[in-house]
């Protein structure tokens, strides 16, 4: 599936859902937030939250800022 | 001596809030906010690196268990990106607080105040705690509150620049008639700009660059937690009005 994700376009994710896609990514979900297609998916949605080819996907987390 | 700062019923213990930007590293970010007893952190929300996974975590460093996590809009020029960051930080996070910044000019990063009413009026029917950065304007701390602005935080000058209060008479003012607190955000450049601010009466400062830029940000992060302790103490004292002429401290009786 192809996904744009953060700006970069992936070809080869395998991930059919969110919470997929951020095990695939090795990214641990309780210190991130994520956007599909500007809209925000909640945590308890992660695991249900199915994705298609196309989407735009955001994936952010908090960094040093005043 | 308990004197906590309580914004809709969340307990501030400290009343100096400080940045995690521009430090040096995590470990110096840590140090820095120990140094300084603050016990609320400002944190940006950016694009996690999905590449490179081994960078580390900024809360790997500061336990939001221990900390009051307070994430912001900087960089955000919109109404529509300010709503957009607000509502992932809530998810990223473990709170309804939100540092609301809509810039209004790149090169003074002075806020748009009409972007951030807006804003302000939107996130709080979605139950946010909004925090607004704002200007020194009276009239617009007001019109923030009737927005449902849970606290103001108007600038002391811009951000990073270090001028510390450049308008006390209108930070007077908006103090004079605040009916929410009032928390003097950006541009204080060391200790004695800090302890100004709180003998004006706010109810705390936040900052960062004062801290982050200094030679020594650990020794400045201890510099600014007295300064804030100096100059709530000294408001609450009552200071002596201001004279123009000398008033003996010794007495006249019993000269020779």
């Amino acid at each position: 599936m192809r996904l744009t994700i953060n700006g970069e376009v992936m070809d080869t994710i395998r991930a059919a859902t969110v919470q997929e896609l951020l095990n695939e990514l090795k990214i641990v979900p309780a210190r991130v937030a994520v956007e599909v297609n500007l809209k925000v998916v909640r945590k308890a949605e992660y695991e249900t939250y199915r994705l298609s080819d196309g989407d735009t996907v955001e994936i952010v987390n908090f960094v040093g800022g005043g | 001596m308990e004197d906590s700062l309580i914004i809709r019923g969340i307990e501030f213990r400290s009343r100096l809030w400080v940045g995690t930007g521009k430090y040096k590293d995590f470990a110096e970010t840590k140090r820095a906010i120990e140094a300084s007893g603050a016990d609320v952190v400002t944190v940006a929300v950016r694009r996690t690196n999905i590449t490179d996974r081994k960078t580390e975590n900024l809360l790997d460093y500061l336990d939001p268990r221990q900390y009051k996590i307070l994430p912001n809009t900087a960089g955000c020029y919109t109404v529509e990106d300010a709503l957009r960051y607000s509502r992932l930080a809530r998810e990223a996070g473990v709170s309804d607080l939100i540092k609301l910044e809509v810039i209004g000019d790149e090169k003074t990063l002075f806020p748009d105040t009409i972007g951030l009413l807006q804003a302000t009026e939107i996130l709080a029917k979605e139950g946010f705690i909004v925090l607004p950065y704002t200007n020194d304007d009276p009239v617009m701390a007001k019109r923030l509150v009737d927005a449902g602005a849970a606290a103001v935080m108007p600038l002391a000058a811009p951000i990073g620049s270090g001028l510390g209060i450049r308008n006390p008479y209108n930070m007077k003012i908006i103090l004079e008639q605040a009916t929410v607190p009032i928390i003097v955000d950006a541009g204080v450049g060391t200790a004695s700009d800090v302890a100004v601010a709180m003998e004006l009466g706010c109810d705390a400062v936040l900052l960062n660059t004062a801290i982050a830029g200094a030679k020594d940000p650990i020794a400045m992060a201890e510099a600014m937690k007295y300064g804030v302790l100096a100059g709530r103490l000294a408001y609450k004292a009552g200071r002596i009005p201001k004279k123009l002429y000398a008033t003996a401290s010794s007495p006249v009786d019993g000269m020779l």
